[in-house]
């Protein structure tokens, strides 16, 4: 067969599941409906920390269809929920702290005190203004900024010290703090549950989460059950970022009240409620030091960081962990600490740490440049490094210069004023920017089942989830060119727990984790298919399973093509209905561990600033990835540019607000916290170097999820200064700080 | 429909919206004074509505405070009209009433007696793609698909009125419907395509 034919059969590009996600007909959490359903909703604390004395719920139960109101007074017991140590099922990390509806502690504003139940959404609904909830309130810490600045309120730093910390003689040094607020999540789809009750120790869940094995073991051992006891189903999840990493509060909650009630139980939470229960990106302050000699090799890197975390929780992630790799640098020293405060507790957020990391870094790379009067990419490649210098080891691949060259012709580079400031269109100040950005390339374990049938199609199985970036497509696509077989004729099923196990959608992992597995799986099936054909087609009996090939739905003899057999008929010879076989795929072996692998980007921003008002309005973005061969380039060309849509929006308008005099969420909702809209969006160029990193894993392939966004904030921060010569270190860089005359309104 | 400029509209809504912001901030023991002290009459008022639900004549007894959007999720099963808010604010309910792009979790179901009601589910009776459906594939326009129900009702709006002239204009009116992640660039390149066809839709 011709490579034009190949391309043509073998990669169809339109996402195996589209046509049910532009019909309606895919159905998410919420959208599944089960007899005698009842409706759960929350109510909410309105102080930030204190305990409940009492709730009257009598004028809630005696409304219509009210079924039951749920507090911490007539929750049922939960074995996960045991304070003491001896009596909690193994392994229950959750619920230590924050145990809904059944201790009466109030630990930030907003958190569920009460579950109101009823017949329908409406009556549900109306029921929670008669909830009469009764507190001593306690004082309170919300305040990020003021309480940072005492050292007795952080946990113990860690610290990572490399080379000598003694002042070395730089020609040109930056030193200069950075802040992030906390951005939130915020996906389409409203976090739900959906639990049932099965029998009295079997449970059914339709749950919106990431990792439908992760759910269904916490929940295993929140309600003391084995895990096969529990079945959780997510087939689709409208939007994540992180935020459906794991089980909060509405799972637990869900399983109480169809438990109590003994029907199933719909729970979904509201927009304002998506602000506070299912995580953030945690606010962060960083000072970074960089100092280097007059050719521009850095010296010393120092990176010191702290973010916000809960009273009841620590959350730590990798904030200043991109300083210590990403540049050739002899003395690093970093130090990273966590701030307890009375709100909920925060969650990985796509790009997690890297992304507040790399902003810090990043901007500071680009101020040195100024210093140096070296241009920001020249100053990149001269630190550039092919030896991660934290772990020593060499980087699996690395290609980030093809990326600094498709970016900066893209872009048109070279318009760039090296003189901030300088440069007018229309009145506008216009300014260019770029920034890196760098991810861990991981791989783990995953198995999946393969089910050949003698109808010549192939099911694949894993309890892995899609939370939007195509994982359907692109392991069917994987599949389709390791069997060299239509992808048309392949089904890959994923979003329930029943499957082989896999990992939760996150980390950039999905496509290097489960893709080898699939690929493993088609291997140890294009052998099985050979050694039937070996066994049972006429002919074969002389040939080894080296001499024969699977390809084109057939297996055929490499030397001979004339000789073979396709695969539908070889199973009817050996009267097999189907084969089917489960594969358990490791994660790196120790040839991969040689090495350590991440995956690359650099972004291109060219904007206008109104020198009047200070608005700003990205005009062009280029976006390069360096995440090894592309499995499904109209998918991952889309994360790429939803990777930009969120850069923008943590650039230049996503901030939480939260009132400090009573520790509430001044603006969750979408009128109030601003996403990215259509009209924010310029035109983007979306790039991928391509080239399979064959030291990762079989396939090739590295994850794109995070470095999409990784690295965008500095690179707009960058383009803001290279317009005005205003740095502004603070996001979202919104028009007064920029300090140009205000609109007249 | 006029086109709607998003900005104009926010700056509006925040100042609309200072009044109820300073009610949310009181402290809360001012707001019990506030606590509203009385008995939804029991049972609640059943109300009779008919409507035309993608071509098909219904005639349902409903509660009288369900929105369009719970009736269609909830009661009729008709899910791939989305939830994204309850607050008119993302865009992902619309669907179309009497052929106008609407918010439909903003819509009380009983006020729509005999309205025409079209929902993605109802936006081609045959097994062929709609064209603007068809273009959301071809162009990867969503991701996740949660909010891609909402986009290209207001997409199908957008081209029948006649505001997809320019990329510029595509992208103000479709302003009204949020998309987490970051489909924008292809949607706007799905309705362009549309749209220079000149095909009726």
């Amino acid at each position: 067969m011709n490579k034009k034919n190949t391309k043509s059969i073998f990669w169809e590009d339109e996402r195996v599941d589209g046509a049910d996600k532009v019909t309606g007909k895919a159905k998410y959490t919420a959208e599944h409906n089960l007899p005698n359903l009842a409706y759960a909703v929350f109510v909410t604390s309105n102080i930030a920390k204190g305990t409940i004395k009492n709730i009257d719920t009598s004028k809630a139960l005696a409304l219509n269809g009210v079924l039951d109101v749920i507090y911490f007074a007539n929750c049922p017991a939960v074995p996960g929920y045991n304070t003491n140590a001896a009596d909690r099922p193994k392994n229950v990390t959750e619920w230590r702290g924050h145990k809904v509806l059944y201790d009466n502690k109030v630990r930030f504003f907003g958190q569920p005190i009460a579950l109101v139940v009823a017949d329908s959404f409406e009556n549900a609904n109306a029921a929670i203004r008669f909830i009469k909830p009764e507190y001593e309130a306690e004082a309170f810490e919300t305040n990020f900024d003021k309480a940072r600045l005492n050292p007795a309120n952080l946990k113990p730093a860690v610290t990572y010290k490399r080379g000598s910390d003694t002042e070395v003689k730089a020609a040109a040094s930056v030193e200069a703090e950075f802040n992030i607020p906390i951005e939130v999540h915020n996906p389409m789809e409203l976090q739900a549950t959906i639990a049932y009750w099965e029998a009295e120790d079997k449970l059914l869940l339709y749950d919106k989460t990431q990792g439908p094995k992760s759910t269904q073991g916490l929940m295993a051992r929140t309600f003391g059950l084995p895990e096969k006891n529990v079945r959780v189903i997510a087939e689709n999840v409208g939007g994540a970022f992180g935020s459906s990493l794991r089980s909060w509060s509405n799972v637990p909650a869900a399983c109480i009240a169809a438990k109590k009630l003994n029907r199933p139980v719909k729970l979904v939470i509201t927009r304002p409620q998506m602000f506070s229960l299912i995580g953030y990106r945690p606010q962060a302050w960083q000072k970074v030091k960089i100092a280097a000699n007059a050719e521009g090799n850095f010296l010393s890197i120092n990176h010191e960081a702290i973010s916000n975390t809960s009273r009841y929780e620590d959350f730590r992630e990798g904030i200043v962990d991109v300083s210590k790799f990403l540049y050739a640098c002899e003395n690093v020293n970093t130090k990273y600490s966590i701030l307890p405060l009375d709100l909920s507790t925060p969650i990985w957020m796509r790009g997690p740490g890297e992304a507040t990391g790399c902003f810090a870094l990043e901007s500071a790379i680009d101020e040195l440049s100024y210093k140096l009067k070296m241009d920001p990419i020249a100053l990149r490649i001269k630190n550039f490094t092919a030896i991660n210098p934290e772990n020593k080891l060499p980087f699996s691949d690395i290609n980030l210069k093809a990326c600094y060259d498709y970016g900066m012709e893209k872009i048109g580079w070279k318009n760039r004023p090296s003189v901030p400031g300088t440069l007018k269109e229309n009145g506008m100040l216009i300014g260019y920017g770029m920034a890196v950005g760098v991810f861990g390339a991981g791989k783990g374990a995953a198995s999946v089942r393969a089910v050949l049938s003698n109808d010549g199609k192939l099911l694949l199985e894993c309890a892995v989830s899609d939370m939007g970036p195509g994982t359907t497509t692109s392991m069917s696509k994987i599949a389709a060119e390791a069997m060299q077989m239509p992808i048309t004729k392949i089904k890959f099923k994923l979003g329930d727990s029943d499957l082989p196990p896999g990992p939760s959608q996150g980390g950039s992992g999905t496509t290097s984790t489960v893709g080898s597995a699939v690929d493993l799986a088609c291997k140890t099936l294009q052998l099985r298919l050979k050694e039937l054909a070996i066994g049972n087609a006429p002919g074969f009996n002389a040939l080894t399973t080296d001499a024969l090939e699977v390809k084109n739905e057939m297996v055929l003899s490499k030397a001979d093509a004339s000789k073979n057999i396709d695969i539908v008929s070889l199973l009817k010879l050996a009267k097999q209905d189907k084969i089917d076989l489960t594969i358990n795929s490791t994660g790196k072996t120790p040839e991969q561990l040689k090495f350590t692998s991440n995956s690359f980007s650099s972004h291109y921003v060219k904007l206008a600033v109104n020198p009047k008002d200070g608005k700003i309005k990205v005009l062009q973005v280029v976006t390069t990835g360096d995440a090894g061969k592309i499995i499904s380039p109209k998918t991952a060309r889309s994360q790429m540019l939803g990777g930009v849509v969120g850069g923008i929006g943590m650039a230049l308008t996503e901030k939480l607000e939260i009132d400090h005099t009573t520790g509430q969420i001044m603006n969750a909702s979408f009128g109030a916290y601003h996403v990215p809209l259509h009209s924010q969006i310029p035109q983007i160029d979306a790039w991928f170097v391509n080239k399979p990193d064959m030291n990762v894993n079989d396939i090739g392939a590295k994850g794109i999820g995070e470095i999409a966004l990784i690295g965008f904030a500095a690179a707009v921060a960058n383009a803001v200064y290279n317009a005005t010569g205003k740095r502004v270190r603070d996001l979202p860089i919104t028009p007064d700080k920029l300090g140009f005359a205000k609109a007249k309104a | 429909m006029k086109p709607c400029n998003y900005h104009d509209a926010r700056r509006g809504f925040l100042k609309k919206s200072a009044a109820i912001a300073a009610l949310y901030l009181t402290p809360s023991s001012l707001i019990k004074a506030f606590a509203i002290d009385r008995v939804v009459p029991t049972p609640i008022a059943k109300e009779k509505l008919t409507i035309t639900l993608n071509g098909k004549l219904l005639n349902l007894e409903i509660d009288a405070r369900t929105t369009i959007l719970n009736l269609l999720r909830e009661e009729l099963n008709f899910t791939g009209t989305k939830k994204g808010c309850e607050m008119g604010q993302c865009g992902a309910c619309t669907i179309h009433i009497n052929g106008k792009r609407t918010k439909s979790c903003m819509q009380l179901a009983v006020a729509n007696q005999n309205n025409k009601i079209t929902t993605i589910e109802g936006l081609t009776n045959s097994e062929v793609l709609h064209p603007m459906q068809a273009a959301f594939l071809k162009h990867d326009a969503f991701q996740c698909g949660y909010c891609t129900s909402g986009q290209i009702m207001s997409a199908v709006a957008c081209v029948r009125e006649g505001q997809a002239k320019s990329r510029d204009a595509i992208k103000n009116y479709m302003d009204t419907n949020i998309c987490r992640c970051g489909a924008y660039q292809n949607i706007v390149d799905a309705i362009e395509e549309v749209a220079k066809t000149g095909i009726k839709i």
